[in-house]
C-alpha cells in the first residue's frame, strides 16, 4: 500500500510547481513543500487516531523548534506557518506559532505578510491579547500605496480586529471609501459593517457615508452596502423608509437586466443581489400599506420575469414569494406568490419542496386554504425518506393544528419523535407536542397517555417548563372540579399501571412527576392504606438507576403518603434503612420522616391533603427564636452581625495602605487624538518602530489593568439594570388565527374521489380529511366572532389570570361618556381580550366614541404669540439661560392660520409651565391631522398627540394607540381626554415616555383610527424619533460632589473635537453645551470645565473639557456603560452643527 | 450572516475550516466532526439542507452543504442568507477552485491549503458574501499571483479585468474533482 502512496505523492512536485508561481528558488520551494507532503502523507499512511497524534507532535516540536531558531528565514517560516495552519485545522495546539505569525504579518514581505495574515485571522480572536501587537501592522499596512497590502489589511479588519482599536483604523478605512479601486471601497464597506456589528456606537457618524457606498457608481460596492442597510432597516425598519424608493430602483434596474453581463449568473442578472433587495422590501414593507405600494409593480415584474431555468431563480422567486406575503397584501400578488408555492411544492426536486413547505408555513397563517390545495402533498411528504423534509411538513401541521385534528397531528409526531435520535429535534419536538396537547386535548386519557409518552420520549432532555406546566396544569385545575379530580384520577391510574411493568427505566423527570403525582392525588383512589403505591416507591428508592434528585422526589411522596396512612411497615423499614445512608440529604429527610411519624397530628396539618396550591404563610422573621437568642445573649454570646457588615470589619482591618487619591486632579497632557481607554496613542507618530510600539502596548496594558479595578464598581449598577430588564416576561406572540370550521366543500369534494382510487390511496385521503379538518375559506371570516366557541379544555384557571384581566380593564381607558352603544362595543372588546388574554396588553388602547363636545376651547386660549411669550418666562427650572431654542409658532407645519390656532389650542395648558417642541404634523389626510410635540419636564418626557378634525364632518368614534417599543416604557396620562369628534375639534393624547436602555435615536410609533358615519374605519400610521437628548436633564451637583462621582464612575470615553473660530472661546462652547444638551455647568477652572447631566430618570453622566487652541478635549464619565458613548456622539454632532 | 465554512472528506478529515463566528477550539472540532455525522448519514438525492445541529446557533441556523466526489463542502448560515443562494455561492466558489487549479482535486486543497484560504477569502469576507462573480473572482487571485511572480511594485490590480475566459455553463459537478487521487483513498490508507 505504501508503495502506491509514494507513487501518488512523487506526481506531487510537478502539482507544486504548476499552481505555486515560484517567487525564490525553485529548491528551496520544493524541500519545504515536500515536508509539508511528507507531513500529509505520515499522516494518511497511519491506522490509528493514536499514531495520529504521535506524528503531529512531533511534527508540532520540530515546528517549534524550527521558529524559535535565530536562523529560520521569513521564507522559511512562511512554510512551518503553512503547516501550522494544518496541524491546527486537525485540532492540535500550535499555540506558540501564533507570535511567529504576528511577526510575519508585520515584518515579511508581501508573499510572506499574506501568509502572516492568513495564520492570524485562523488562528485568534477578536478578545485575544496578541492581537493588540498587529494593530500598528495593520494601521501601516492601510495607508500603503500598494492594493494588495490594502486589500489584506482590510481582509484581517473584517475578520477580527479588536474592539476597542477600531478608533485607530477607523478614519483610514473612511477614507478608503473614497478609493479609486472598487475592490477596496467594496472591502471598505464590508470592514465597516463589521464594525457596525460589534460597536454600533462607533460608527454612528458615518450614516451619511454608508448612503453614498450604496449611490456608488460601482454596483459592487452598492452590494456590498446592501448588507449593512438589511441588518440595520431590521433593527429598525421606520428609519429607513425614504429609502424603499431607491431600492426599488436599483431592484427594477437589475430586473432589468440594466447591469453589465459580467454580473449575470446562468443568464439570470445579479441573483445574489436581488435575493439581498427583496429581503429588504420585505422588511420596510411590512404592515406599511404606503411603503408597499411602492413596491408592488416591481415585485410583480420580478414573480413574471423569473424563468424557471435554473436553481438560482428559484432562489429569487422563493424571495420573492416570502417578500410579497410579508408586505403589506396586494390580492393579484398573493394569488400570483400562491402560484408559485405551488410550482415549489409540487417540484419533483427535494431541495425546492422543502422551501415550498417552508413557504407554506410560512403563509399558512395568512391563508390556510393553500394548505387545503396541496394536502396531498403534504400527506406525500410526512411519509418523505428525508427526515428534514418530514420535520418541515410536521412544523407545517403544528401551524394549522385545532382541536378536531389535534390527535391525528400529535400521533404523527409521536411517530417521528420515536424515530430520531438527535437531542436537538428531540426537545424541540417535545415543546410542541406537550403545547399542543395541553391546547387542545379532547378528554383526559387522551390527554395523560400523550403527556406520558413526551415524558418517557423527551425524558431529560425536554424543557423543564414541560414537566412544571403539567404538574400546575393538574394542582390548579379547570373550571370543573369534578373533570379535575377525573383527571387528577386518571393520572393515579396511569401511572400506577406504568409502575407496574418489570424492568423499565423511566427517565429522572418523568420519576419525578410521577412521585409528586402519587404523593398529592393518591387520596383519590379511596384505598384504605397507600400500601400498594408505598411499596412501589420504596424499590424505587432503593433502586441504583435513580439519581439522588429524583429520591428526595420519591421520599417527599412517601411523606405525604405516610400522613395519610396509620402505620406502615415498608415506612419504618425505609427509615430505619435511610437513617444511616451516607447521602445527608436522604438521611435528613429520613430524619425528619421518622420525626414526623412520631407526632401524627402535626404531621397532618403539615401535609393536609389536596392542599398544594393554597398559600403559605412564612415567618420570615423568624420570630418563634426571640427566646432562643435572648437566652444565648444573656449567656454572653456575640450579637449577630449581617454578613456583609463582618466582610466589612474584616476588610478594615486588613486595611493598610490609603488607595484612595487624594483630590480630583487632571492633567493637562493626555488628550492627544481619539484615545481608547487602553490608551495607544495613534496618529502623526505611526511608525514601523516595533521595539516603541511594544513598550507603548505594554504600558497601556498594565494600565488597562488598574483601570479595571476602579471601574468595577461602574459596572454592577449597570448589570442589576439588565437583569431587571431580563425580568420582564415577553410578550407572548398573539395568535392571529383560530381554525374553527370545517370547509365542508373541501371534504365532500374529498369524498367524491375516494370512489374512484386505491385503496392507498383512500387511506392516503382519510389521513388527508382528518389532517385538514378545520381548515377552510370560511375560518377567516370567522375569526372574531366565532373565536368564542373554541373550547380550550385545558385552558388553565391560574391566579395570573385575574390580574390579567384587571390589566386590560385598565389599559381600556373608558371615558365616562361612553353612550351606551359604545359600551356594547367594549365590552365585545373586552370579551375577546380576556379570550385571547394576550398580544392586546401590548397596546396601550383608547377607545374614544361619539360624544359630542363644544369646542369653545378654540377661542379661549390665548394666541400663539402670546402662548409662547409666557412659555419663555415660565420656565426657569430647567433652563437657567434663556436663549433656549423653544417654542415657536410652527408656520410651516401648520399650513392654514384656522388649522394653526386650533393646533395652537390643543397644547395642554400643563405645557405652558414647560420647555416644549414645536407642533409638529405628523400624519394627515384630508379629514384628519395628527400633530405632536415633546414636554421636557425635569423628571420625564411627555409626549403630546393632537388629533384634530379638519373635516366638517362627525366621526363615529377615534382611537390613537402607541405600539409598544423596545426601549421605551410609555405610560398613559389620564385625564386629559376629549372626544375629537366633533367638526372642527382637538383632542390630545398624552404620554409619559421613559429611557429603558440607553441609546442614541428610537422612534416611537402608533397609529389612530377612526371612522365616519357610515363608511369603513380608517387607520393612519405615524411614526416620531426620540432622541437620547430628550432623555437628557441638567444634574445640580457642587464641585465636591462632581469630584466623589468622577472617581466612582468606571465608564468612560475621551475625544478631541475640533471646533470652529467662533467656537474655540471657551465660554460659546459651554454655551452650545448648556444650551444644546442641557448640561449643568458645575464649575469653570481656567480654560476647563465641569458639566454634569443625567439620563432620566437618575443615570448621572459627568464631562470635563478643555478648550485647547482650536481643539476641544471632552472627557465623558458615567456608571452606565453606553451612555457617555451616545453623549459624545451628540457632543459632536453639536459642535460640528454649530 | 455565513457562520462557518467547512470542508472535510468522505472519512470526515478536515480539508479547510473557516469560521466567522468565535468558538473556542474545542467546540470547532467538535462542530466539524458533529457537522460531518449529520451530513454522512444523508443520501446524495436528499436535500441539501440541514437544520440546528445543537452546536452551532440553534433553530435560527441552517448547514447548506453540497457533496463533490470525496469532498463536502459545509456552509452554516443564519437565516438572514437564501438557502438556493447559498447552494449556488458553494457551486460558484468550487467552479472557482476548479478554474484556479485546473482540475481541482482533493490534494490541491490540501497541499495549497493557503491557496484555498485566498479563494474563499476573495468570495466571502468576515461572513458577508463578497463577490459572486466568478471571472471577478480569478481576475483577483490572477493580480495576486502576478504580484509573487513579480514580487515588487505593482501598482494596480486590473479590476474586473475583461478575462477571454467566457463563463462557459458547467456541468452541476466540475468534471474534475477526482477520486482516484486522492490517498485517502487508496486501499488500506487511513
Amino acid at each position: 500500500m505504501s508503495d502506491i502512496v509514494e507513487k501518488t505523492l512523487t506526481a506531487l512536485p510537478g502539482l507544486f510547481l504548476q499552481n505555486q508561481s515560484v517567487g525564490g528558488p525553485a529548491g528551496v520551494k520544493a524541500s519545504f513543500s515536500s515536508r509539508l507532503g511528507g507531513l500529509v502523507r505520515g499522516i494518511t499512511a497511519l491506522t490509528s487516531k493514536h499514531e495520529e497524534e504521535k506524528l503531529i507532535q512531533q511534527e508540532l516540536s520540530s515546528l517549534k523548534a524550527t521558529v524559535s531558531a535565530p536562523t529560520t528565514t521569513l521564507k522559511m517560516m512562511k512554510e512551518c506557518m503553512v503547516r501550522l495552519i494544518y496541524c491546527e485545522m486537525l485540532g492540535y495546539d500550535a499555540s506558540f506559532g501564533y507570535i511567529h505569525a504576528i511577526k510575519l504579518a508585520q515584518q515579511g514581505n508581501l508573499l510572506e505578510k499574506r501568509v502572516g495574515y492568513l495564520a492570524v485571522s485562523l488562528f485568534l480572536h477578536e478578545n485575544h491579547e496578541l492581537l493588540l501587537l498587529l494593530v500598528n501592522t495593520v494601521v501601516k499596512d492601510l495607508q500603503s500605496t500598494n492594493l494588495v497590502e490594502v486589500c489584506m489589511a482590510l481582509t484581517i479588519v473584517s475578520q477580527i480586529f479588536p474592539r476597542e482599536m477600531i478608533p485607530a483604523v477607523l478614519p483610514l478605512i473612511e477614507d478608503k471609501l473614497q478609493h479609486s479601486k472598487e475592490i477596496i471601497r467594496r472591502k471598505a464597506v464590508l470592514a465597516l459593517y463589521k464594525f457596525y456589528l460589534i460597536a454600533p456606537n462607533q460608527v454612528q457618524h458615518i450614516h451619511i457615508k454608508f448612503r453614498k457606498a450604496l449611490c456608488d457608481r460601482d454596483v459592487g460596492v452598492m452590494a456590498a452596502s446592501l448588507h449593512i442597510y438589511f441588518r440595520m432597516i431590521k433593527e429598525n425598519s421606520s428609519g429607513y423608509k425614504d429609502l424603499t424608493g431607491s431600492f426599488v430602483t436599483i431592484l427594477k434596474q437589475v430586473v432589468g437586466g440594466k447591469l453589465p453581463v459580467d454580473f449575470n449568473y446562468h443568464s439570470v442578472p445579479a441573483p445574489w443581489l436581488q435575493i439581498q433587495l427583496l429581503r429588504i422590501l420585505g422588511l420596510l414593507g411590512k404592515d406599511d400599506q404606503r411603503t408597499s405600494e411602492l413596491m408592488y409593480d416591481v415585485l410583480d415584474e420580478s414573480l413574471r420575469r423569473a424563468e424557471l431555468n435554473h436553481n438560482v431563480t428559484y432562489a429569487i422567486l422563493f424571495e420573492c414569494v416570502h417578500t410579497v406575503y410579508s408586505i403589506y397584501p396586494k390580492s393579484e400578488l398573493l394569488e400570483k406568490a400562491a402560484k408559485c408555492i405551488g410550482k415549489f411544492v409540487l417540484s419533483p426536486k427535494i431541495n425546492l419542496k422543502y422551501l415550498g413547505l417552508k413557504a407554506l408555513t410560512y403563509v399558512i397563517q395568512q391563508d390556510p386554504t393553500l394548505a387545503l390545495q396541496h394536502q396531498m402533498t403534504i400527506i406525500e411528504c410526512l411519509d418523505h425518506p428525508d427526515p428534514i423534509i418530514k420535520r418541515e411538513t410536521l412544523e407545517l401541521l403544528y401551524r394549522i393544528t385545532n382541536a378536531q385534528n389535534v390527535i391525528v397531528i400529535v400521533q404523527k409526531m409521536l411517530e417521528y419523535l420515536h424515530q430520531s435520535k438527535e437531542e436537538y429535534i428531540i426537545v424541540n419536538l417535545v415543546g410542541k407536542i406537550a403545547e399542543l396537547a395541553e391546547k387542545y386535548a379532547p378528554d383526559n386519557a387522551w390527554f395523560i397517555q400523550t403527556m406520558n409518552a413526551v415524558f418517557s420520549v423527551g425524558g431529560d432532555v425536554m424543557h423543564p417548563d414541560i414537566p412544571n406546566n403539567f404538574m400546575r396544569l393538574l394542582a390548579e385545575g379547570f373550571d370543573d372540579e369534578t373533570e379535575d379530580q377525573q383527571l387528577r384520577l386518571y393520572a393515579v391510574q396511569s401511572y400506577l399501571t406504568l409502575l407496574d411493568v418489570e424492568n423499565v427505566f423511566y427517565p429522572q423527570k418523568f420519576l419525578q412527576v410521577m412521585s409528586w403525582v402519587l404523593g398529592e392525588y393518591y387520596y383519590l383512589l379511596d384505598k384504605d392504606t397507600p400500601e400498594e403505591v408505598l411499596t412501589k416507591l420504596y424499590k424505587l428508592l432503593i433502586s441504583d438507576s435513580v439519581s439522588s434528585e429524583t429520591k428526595a422526589w420519591l421520599i417527599a411522596a412517601v411523606t405525604k403518603l405516610t400522613s395519610q396512612a396509620h402505620s406502615s411497615n415498608i415506612v419504618e423499614r425505609l427509615i430505619q434503612e435511610f437513617t444511616v445512608s451516607l447521602d445527608t440529604c436522604m438521611r435528613q429527610h429520613a430524619f425528619e420522616l421518622k420525626h414526623l411519624c412520631e407526632n401524627v397530628e402535626l404531621m397532618k396539618t403539615l401535609l393536609p391533603v389536596d392542599k398544594s396550591c393554597e398559600d403559605m404563610v412564612v415567618d420570615a422573621s423568624l420570630s418563634f427564636l426571640d427566646g432562643f437568642v435572648a437566652e444565648e445573649l444573656s449567656q454572653g454570646a456575640a450579637p449577630y452581625k449581617p454578613h456583609h457588615q463582618r466582610q466589612e470589619e474584616k476588610f478594615s482591618q486588613e486595611k493598610v495602605l490609603n488607595f484612595e487619591p487624594y483630590g480630583l486632579s487632571f492633567s493637562s497632557s493626555g488628550f492627544t487624538g481619539r484615545q481608547s481607554p487602553a490608551g495607544i496613542s495613534l496618529g502623526s507618530d505611526i511608525s514601523g518602530n516595533s521595539a516603541e510600539t511594544g513598550l507603548k502596548e505594554t504600558n497601556s496594558l498594565k494600565l488597562e489593568g488598574i483601570k479595571k479595578l476602579w471601574g468595577k464598581e461602574g459596572y454592577l449598577p449597570k448589570k442589576e439594570g439588565k437583569t431587571g430588564d431580563e425580568t420582564e416576561a415577553p410578550p407572548v406572540p398573539q395568535e392571529s388565527i383560530i381554525m374553527e370550521t370545517v370547509d365542508q366543500n373541501i371534504t365532500k369534494k374529498d369524498q367524491c374521489q375516494v370512489h374512484t382510487q386505491s385503496k392507498e390511496e383512500k387511506e392516503k385521503q382519510l389521513l388527508a380529511s382528518s389532517l385538514f379538518v378545520g381548515l377552510g375559506s370560511e375560518s377567516t371570516i370567522n375569526l372574531l366572532g366565532k373565536a368564542d366557541t373554541v373550547s380550550h379544555k385545558f385552558r388553565r384557571k391560574s391566579k395570573v389570570k385575574e390580574s390579567k384581566s384587571e390589566e386590560t380593564t385598565s389599559a381600556h381607558m373608558t371615558c365616562s361618556y361612553f353612550g351606551s352603544s359604545s359600551e356594547a362595543t367594549y365590552e365585545d372588546d373586552y370579551y375577546l381580550d380576556t379570550l385571547q388574554d394576550r398580544g392586546d396588553k401590548e397596546l396601550s388602547k383608547f377607545s374614544l366614541n361619539s360624544e359630542l363636545l363644544d369646542s369653545e376651547s378654540v377661542t379661549e386660549l390665548p394666541s400663539v404669540e402670546k402662548l409662547s411669550n409666557c412659555k419663555l418666562s415660565s420656565s426657569p427650572s430647567l433652563f437657567t439661560d434663556n436663549n433656549m431654542e423653544g417654542f415657536h409658532p410652527s408656520q410651516s407645519t401648520a399650513p392654514s392660520v384656522a388649522n394653526e390656532t386650533s393646533l395652537a389650542a390643543s397644547l395642554l395648558e400643563e405645557t405652558s409651565e414647560h420647555v416644549h417642541s414645536d407642533l409638529v404634523e405628523v400624519c394627515h389626510n384630508e379629514t384628519i391631522s395628527v400633530s405632536s410635540y415633546k414636554i421636557w419636564k425635569d423628571d420625564c418626557l411627555i409626549m403630546v398627540w393632537s388629533v384634530s378634525n379638519k373635516s366638517g364632518l362627525k366621526l363615529k368614534s377615534a382611537n390613537l394607540e402607541i405600539a409598544p417599543a423596545e426601549n421605551f416604557k410609555i405610560t398613559e396620562q389620564p385625564g386629559c381626554c376629549l372626544p375629537p369628534t366633533e367638526a372642527g375639534s382637538i383632542k390630545t393624547f398624552q404620554y409619559t415616555v421613559q429611557m429603558e436602555e440607553p441609546f442614541t435615536e428610537g422612534n416611537l410609533s402608533g397609529f389612530i383610527n377612526y371612522q365616519m358615519m357610515d363608511t369603513p374605519s380608517v387607520q393612519l400610521e405615524f411614526s416620531i424619533n426620540l432622541s437620547l437628548l430628550d432623555f437628557i436633564r441638567p444634574l445640580k451637583i457642587s464641585t465636591e460632589n462632581f469630584g466623589k462621582l468622577w472617581l466612582s464612575f468606571g465608564n468612560d470615553v475621551k475625544q478631541n473635537v475640533k471646533v470652529s473660530e467662533s467656537q474655540a472661546a471657551l465660554p460659546s462652547a459651554l454655551k452650545t453645551l448648556q444650551q444644546k444638551l442641557r448640561l449643568h455647568v458645575v464649575e469653570i477652572i481656567g480654560n476647563e470645565g465641569l458639566l454634569a447631566c443625567q439620563l432620566l430618570p437618575s443615570i448621572p453622566c459627568l464631562l470635563h473639557f478643555r478648550v485647547h487652541g482650536d481643539v476641544l478635549a471632552l472627557w465623558f464619565r458615567s456608571s452606565c456603560s453606553p451612555l457617555p458613548d451616545y453623549l459624545l456622539y451628540q457632543c459632536q454632532k453639536v459642535m460640528e452643527g454649530s | 450572516m455565513i457562520q462557518a465554512i467547512l470542508v472535510f472528506n468522505n472519512h470526515g478529515k478536515p480539508r479547510l475550516v473557516r469560521f466567522y463566528q468565535r468558538f473556542p477550539e474545542e467546540i470547532q472540532q467538535q462542530i466539524v466532526r458533529e457537522t460531518f455525522h449529520l451530513v454522512l448519514k444523508r443520501d446524495d438525492n436528499i436535500c441539501n439542507f440541514l437544520e440546528g445541529g445543537s452546536l452551532i446557533g440553534g433553530s435560527d441556523y441552517k448547514l447548506i452543504y453540497r457533496h463533490y466526489a470525496t469532498l463536502y463542502f459545509v456552509f452554516c448560515v443564519d437565516s438572514s442568507e437564501s438557502e438556493l443562494g447559498i447552494l449556488d455561492l458553494i457551486q460558484v466558489f468550487v467552479e472557482t477552485l476548479d478554474k484556479c487549479f485546473e482540475n481541482v482535486c482533493e490534494l490541491d486543497l490540501i497541499f495549497h491549503m493557503d491557496k484555498v484560504h485566498y479563494i474563499l477569502q476573495e468570495v466571502v469576507m468576515g461572513g458577508m458574501v463578497l463577490e459572486t462573480n466568478m471571472n471577478e473572482i480569478v481576475a483577483q487571485i490572477e493580480a495576486q499571483n502576478r504580484l509573487e511572480k513579480s514580487e515588487g511594485g505593482l501598482s494596480a490590480a486590473p479590476a474586473r479585468a475583461v478575462s477571454a475566459v467566457k463563463n462557459i455553463n458547467l456541468p452541476e459537478i466540475p468534471r474534475n474533482i477526482n477520486i482516484g487521487r486522492n490517498p485517502d483513498h487508496e486501499p488500506g490508507a487511513c
